[in-house]
This record gives structure tokens, sequence and C-alpha cells, in this order.
């Protein structure tokens, strides 16, 4: 397995799905090497995690998000910073060493930062290659197209794949557009949610002005997320301009970091809701679960999402969640508010109207929970296992 | 006396907000006092300014008023450093009384919280000067003449306040599209008063002093007393050439290797030398000379940046609605009579706050960014609004509807 993060270091959903996907697919009896571009302790003993970098990364600090450059310090003290493509590369040139002493039957790898060396795995040894789609470059892009790079290598790897795995239609449908590759090769294998996995929250939320002001008469919405294009916050923001004005005791906590973050900052204070709106940066732990807890309503305004794991972690601290049309999770939940990323009236006049409505939260969450509680990673776990079974047939035959 | 440089030197520091997060709304109530080691610790920057800026300042000029009697100057001192010299080094508090035990050192009137109130709230304005004049007269036994706004921000309306309110004379900048033909160094009188006196800052002297002295690409360097006293003089009808300037200028702004302290110690000697020139404290100027002629400022002109208006502490959206939003408590957080409270509303006002969340120029990493002890304009504002939803929450906690 090719992937680029694993929880606690990962950056977003990516690392998450990873994770229990392949907790899952271990538990179903298939052996997995999980292979990081960084060297760090997991705690993770279902499968064997191995490092690709080369012998003087001794520690990687990861930065932001997935797509920037990474910082690495050097085992003598220095630093030095890689972008993308080189650290890509990188990535490439260590599996492929790393093959010559290794026995597998199938390579699987995760989006496009793995999808090279997939293919030179393929071009080494002929093995069947799984491509898993978890976003696709005009995903990440915000419905734009992209870096041309990154493209290239989506399109190349897309055609060479043997399988292709999309985590829900909407990103299968992104693939076939973006990419013309036919249907027939593109398996949805939605997300999924592990419950179990979830820490409990206890009685003393961390946000105490957010838990007084709900007492107050306050509504309390909710985003946690990377704050970048795809996401779609300016028009979350500008959806709490109109509930603000509806609505005055409204406050909004965004939960995250990103590359909009100064950017939001300031068109809070130019829509002339900063007084509305809080900002925590980048949040882990307690803070993280709790700021789900905190909210009456969960908002996911994103432009283009392959899936969208935060509603359904809202939906398991107790909060029900408004959901653009235009993300993968809305696929397989049914009990929430939809609404078209662009809408913004529309966005704000369902957030004022689940805010005003304590029966409609009460409802959608307890539908919402239902089908939450029913979500199983087994699930995905048993699609991919049949896919690498038919796969080895194929190979066999 | 033919002819006075009127010095006027400002000493001020903010009480600056320490790192305040989403998580301290509604747990902390401390905004001001961050760890000694922070970026924002007032503390820290107190006493860095006292050892590199304060005291040489103190003692150069103590020494120039006790060895020259012609020589004088005016000052002005917020509400907010003093309390700050009072409690982490009374000994500069000491050194600057013993400036004005010499009788000879005016202090000027202004807002107490270094705020801009003139411009939100009258009331609120008027009970910080009356701060402010309060603790002059404890501290220093005087009552101030001159009135001196926040960052220079001056309009019509705050001459014909100042002329209501018994001061013999108001500051502005000697800003060009304002005068005119006209030059600074004259005394003026504002448009719609009868008897209140303008004086307006010579910037280009007072800034070849104050920011171009280090500046070793700028084509004078380096500056030295007779050289700057021979320009003082190249105005042969000049009454009065007005000096204004951060105190800080010396020994913080431009470092004592800048050869700065030995500028200010010798550069009343140099003027002096030639008859007919001295020194004189604004009251004395306006005492000494009769107005020239009116001048009609409509709009606020301030000291600051090119535009020389508001723009670089009102101008952003993040500024304006978080001073807006501050203000906007005004009526509740009296009305609590809550000093506390009250105390910590008027330290945000202070006009520093806003002008960390300035981004002319971010980019460049000019004047701005190496005032502010905050990373960027975005993390100044963030502090500031958490504070500000802390002050709601203790508004409401007293059960105050917001």
């Amino acid at each position: 397995m090719l992937g680029w993060e694993l929880p606690p270091y990962n950056s977003g959903g990516l690392g998450v799905a990873c994770y229990q996907l392949c907790k899952a697919l271990s538990g179903q009896g298939v052996d997995i090497e999980f292979v990081l571009p960084y060297l760090a302790d997991h705690e993770i003993d279902f499968m064997t995690i191995t490092a690709a970098h080369p012998q003087d990364v001794s520690q990687v600090i990861r930065t932001g998000i997935a797509y920037d450059s990474y910082k690495y310090v050097l085992e003598n003290g220095d630093e030095t910073w890689l972008n993308i493509h080189d650290q890509q590369r990188l990535y490439e040139d260590a599996v492929a060493r790393l093959a010559e002493e290794r026995e597998f039957d199938i390579v699987h790898a995760h989006d496009w930062l793995t999808f090279r060396a997939a293919l030179r795995l393929k071009a080494l040894r002929n093995c069947p290659i799984v491509l898993h789609v978890h976003s696709v470059e005009s995903d990440r892009a915000g419905s734009q197209h992209g870096n041309p790079a990154v493209r290239e290598i989506e399109a190349i790897a897309l055609q060479m794949a043997d399988q292709i795995v999309a985590v829900s239609r909407h990103t299968k449908r992104a693939i076939m557009r973006d990419y013309g590759i036919p249907s027939d090769k593109i398996k949805v294998v939605h997300n999924s949610i592990d419950a179990s996995r979830f820490a409990q929250l206890d009685s003393d939320n961390a946000y105490r002005y957010l838990s007084f002001m709900k007492q107050q008469g306050y509504g309390v919405v909710v985003n946690v997320g990377r704050l970048t294009i795809q996401k779609g916050l300016p028009n979350l923001l500008r959806a709490a301009q109109k509930v603000v004005a509806a609505r005055p005791k409204t406050l909004l906590l965004i939960v995250g970091s990103g590359e909009q973050y100064y950017e939001l900052i300031e068109l809070a204070a130019e829509l002339g809701i900063s007084a509305n709106v809080l900002f925590t940066d980048f949040q882990r732990g307690k803070r993280w679960r709790d700021a789900f807890a905190v909210g009456d309503l969960f908002v996911l305004p994103s432009v283009s999402e392959p899936f969208g794991l935060t509603p359904l972690e809202a939906i398991g601290y107790g909060t029900p969640a408004l959901i653009s049309k235009q993300s993968g999770v809305s696929e397989i939940l049914n009990n929430c508010l939809k609404v078209d990323y662009w809408d913004i009236d529309e966005m704000a006049n369902q957030i004022v109207g689940a805010l005003n409505s304590p029966a409609l939260r009460d409802e959608l969450w307890r539908g919402s929970y239902e089908e939450y509680q029913h979500l199983s990673w087994s699930t995905a776990g048993q699609k991919i296992n049949d896919i690498y079974g038919k796969q080895l047939t194929e190979m066999a035959a | 006396m033919r002819q006075a440089v009127a010095l006027y030197l400002h000493v001020h520091q903010p009480y600056r907000i320490r790192h305040y997060t989403v998580f301290d709304s509604g747990t902390d109530h401390n905004y001001f006092d961050a760890a000694y080691e922070d970026r924002t610790s007032n503390e820290q920057i107190l006493r860095k300014v006292v050892e590199k800026s304060y005291l040489p300042t103190n003692a150069c000029l103590l020494k120039l008023l006790e060895e020259n009697p012609e020589f004088r100057f005016s000052l002005s001192i917020t509400g907010t450093i003093i309390e700050q010299l009072e409690r982490w080094s009374p000994e500069t508090l000491e050194s600057f009384k013993r400036l004005t035990d010499t009788g000879r050192v005016e202090i000027l009137g202004e807002t107490y919280h270094h705020s801009l109130a003139f411009f939100y709230s009258r009331p609120e304005f008027e009970t910080q000067v009356a701060m402010h004049a309060q603790k002059i007269q404890e501290t220093f036994g005087q009552t101030p003449q001159v009135f001196r706004n926040t960052e220079l921000a001056y309009n019509n309306d705050l001459a014909y306040w100042a002329e209501q309110a018994g001061y013999k004379g108001v500051l502005a900048e000697g800003w060009d599209p304002i005068l005119g033909w006209r030059s600074p160094n004259y005394v003026y009188q504002p448009a719609y008063t009868d008897h209140i006196r303008l004086l307006m800052k010579n910037y280009r002297l007072s800034d070849d002093v104050a920011f171009r002295f280090g500046d070793h690409n700028w084509s004078e360097w380096p500056l030295t007393a007779d050289k700057f006293a021979h320009w003082l003089s190249a105005d042969g009808d000049a009454t009065n050439i007005n000096l204004f300037m951060d105190y800080e200028t010396f020994g913080e702004h431009q470092w004592d290797d800048s050869g700065i302290f030995s500028f200010l110690e010798n550069l009343p000697l140099e003027w002096m030398k030639t008859g007919g020139h001295g020194f004189m404290t604004l009251s004395e100027v306006i005492d000494a000379f009769e107005p020239v002629d009116r001048v009609d400022m409509p709009q606020t002109v301030t000291w600051a940046d090119t535009e020389r208006d508001l723009s670089a502490w009102l101008g952003n959206p993040m500024q304006a609605t978080s001073i807006n939003a501050l203000y906007g408590l005004e009526e509740k957080i009296i009305g609590t009579g809550d000093w506390a409270l009250i105390e910590d509303w008027r330290r945000l006002q202070t006009s520093d706050h806003f002008y960390y969340m300035c981004t002319k120029w971010f980019n460049d990493g000019d004047i701005h960014a190496y005032f502010s002890p905050y990373e960027t304009p975005y993390e100044a504002h963030m502090n500031f609004m958490n504070v500000y939803r802390d002050l709601q929450f203790r508004l409401a906690e007293k059960g105050i509807e917001l």
C-alpha cells in the first residue's frame, strides 16, 4: 500500500481514510505493508509501516496541508525544504529501491502523490496496480483546471491503472469527465466512519465562551476543515452575513488552517461580522472534538468534495449537519440539510431555519445518527478485498 | 528672542494584548500581562525602552537644562505609560519629574489612554482627557494648557472643542495640502475660533531627525548638529520652528550607535550660538507671537504615513469593525460601574491596537511591521476580537442583555 500520511501525522481526511481502510482489510486477512514518505511512530500494530525515505532524513515536520512544501530537519540539524514534486520523485525512487527486497502481490496507491511510484512498480514487477482516488486535481482546485503537472500524472496513471477506486460517485464522475476513463474501470467504495474509534466527550467543553453564549440564546454554527479553496468557506461567510442580519445572536466557529486563513479573516471583517466569527487555527484532540460538540449545526459548504468525513464526525458528536450537494458524503447521508454551494441565500435560509427550530435539529440529528451507526468500514474493506481477488485471478489467468 | 525652536516630544507605550485565543474568551480575563519572555510582554518592552531611550535621553535633557538656562521644551506623556513606569520603573518616572521640576518643561494635554475617542464618543473622550489632566497634576504638578490629540489627529471640530475646554493652543501636522504656500514656522489660528492658537509641525525638519537621521542611504547622512542648526536658520523670517517627534526617537528609533545622543546634546548649543535664537515651550510660543493667518481643516489630518489621515488605524475593514465593535459596548460597559471592566475597555481603545492591524504595505515589512509585537495584522485582529468577546462574556455574566 502506498500512501502519503497516517494519523496522527495526517493533515486531513486522507490519512484517516487510509488508516480505517487498512484496519478493516487487515481484519479480513490482508497482509499490508504501508509505505509512507516519512519516518514516525504511529502506534499501529495491524500492518507493517515502512518509511520510504533516505537515511539522512531523521525527522519530517509536516507543515500545513498535504499539498504544501515540506520541511526536513536533517540529522545534523540543518533544515531543507522540498517542494511537492521533488518530494514525489524522492518517494518514487525510494519505493523502487524498497521493492527490490520485498514480496507482494498487488500495489494499492492512494492519490496522485504516490501514483508515479505505483507506475514504477508496475513497470518493474508487472503486478496489478489499484489506484485509489480520494480527490482529483479539479476538486482540490475548487472546480478549476488546477495544476497541469498534477493533471498529467493523474491522466497517465489512471489510464495505466488495472483498477480505479473512487471514494464517491461524485469522484467517479470527475475521473470520467476530466480524464475520459470508462465507467466500468472505476469502482465506487464510499468512505465510512468507525464510531468506536471516537474518543468520548467530557462534561467540560473547551469552548467556554460559546457554551456560555448558547445559554444567552446564541446559536452556534461550526465548520471544521482545511481553509482551502475546495472547501468553499467564503460562501459560508457570505451566508453568515445574511444569517447574522436575520438572527444577530449567531456565532460561527471556524476550526482549521490553510492558505485562505488570512483571506477569510479579512473577508469576515469586510462583511462586518468579525464579532460573530471565531477562528481557532488547526486543532487536535479535545479542542477538535469539542468544536463539533459545541455546535448547533455543522456546515460543510464545499465547492467540490470527493467525500467529506467531517459531517459524519459532527453527527457522531451530537450535531446535525448542512452539507453541500457537491459533496460525496451527500450520496450516503439522507438525514441532513443539503444545499448547492453557490446558493448563498438558500444556505443562509437553511442555517437560520435550523438555528430557530430545535425540533428540526433534533429530528435531523436523530435520523442521521441512525444512518451513522449503520456505517462501517468493514463493508468498504470487503469491496476492496473483492477487487484484489479479481485482480489476482485475472493475473493468474 | 527673535526665533524659537519649539521642541515637543511625545512619550507613550500601550498595553499590548497578549496572545489571546478563542479558548481564553470566557475563561481568562487577563488580556495584557504576557509572560515576561513573550514578544507581547509590556514589562519586557518597557524595560528595553527605558534602558535604550528614556534614561539616556532624560539624562541628556537634564544636563542641557542644568547647563543652559535658555533651554526648554514640551512633553506629552500618556496615562498608560505613566502607569507602566510606576509599576516597573519608578526611577524612570522620577527622572521625568526632575526634568519638569526645572520649571522649563511644559506638559501637554491629551487622552489618558492614547485613544481615538474624539471620533467615536465625545463623553468618553472628555472623560479620558480629564483623567489625564488629573494624572499629570498628581504626578508633575502641572495643568496642561495646550492640547494634542492622539496621533496629532486634528480637524476644525477638535480646535473648537479645545477652545471651549479652555486650552490656549492645539497641535496639528503642518501638511502641505492644508498650508498651501504658507509655512508651518508661525503661529496660526484655527478657523471658526476666537482665541485658541494652532501650532503646526514642521514635518520636514522633524522627520530629518526622527526618521532619516540614521539612514546611510540618505544624501544628507551623516546629519550633524551644526548642519541641522544651519537648516533651522534657513528661514530668516520664521518665528517658531516646531520640531515634534516621538520621545523614542532618541535611542529606540535611532539607536545610540547612530550618534543621536551627541546630536541631541549639541543641537541646542549650535542653534543658540547665533544671537536671537532660543528655545520656547509651546505656551511661550503662543504668548510671544501673534497668529499670522487662519487655517481651515475640515477633514482630519494626522502625522502618520504619506496619507496623513486616519487610514493607518482605521483604513481596513478589520480595523473598522474592531473599533466599531468596541465603542458599541460603551453604554453597557460604563453602565456596569465595574471599574476593572471599564479600565480594560479603555485600554483596548489605545490607538496602537488598531495600528497593529494595518495592512498598508504589510508585504514590504516596513515601519508598521517594525513596531508591531504580532507576526501579522491578522493575528492582531484575532487577539483583539477574542478579547472583545470576553468583554461581551463579562457583560452577559452580569445579566446584561447583549
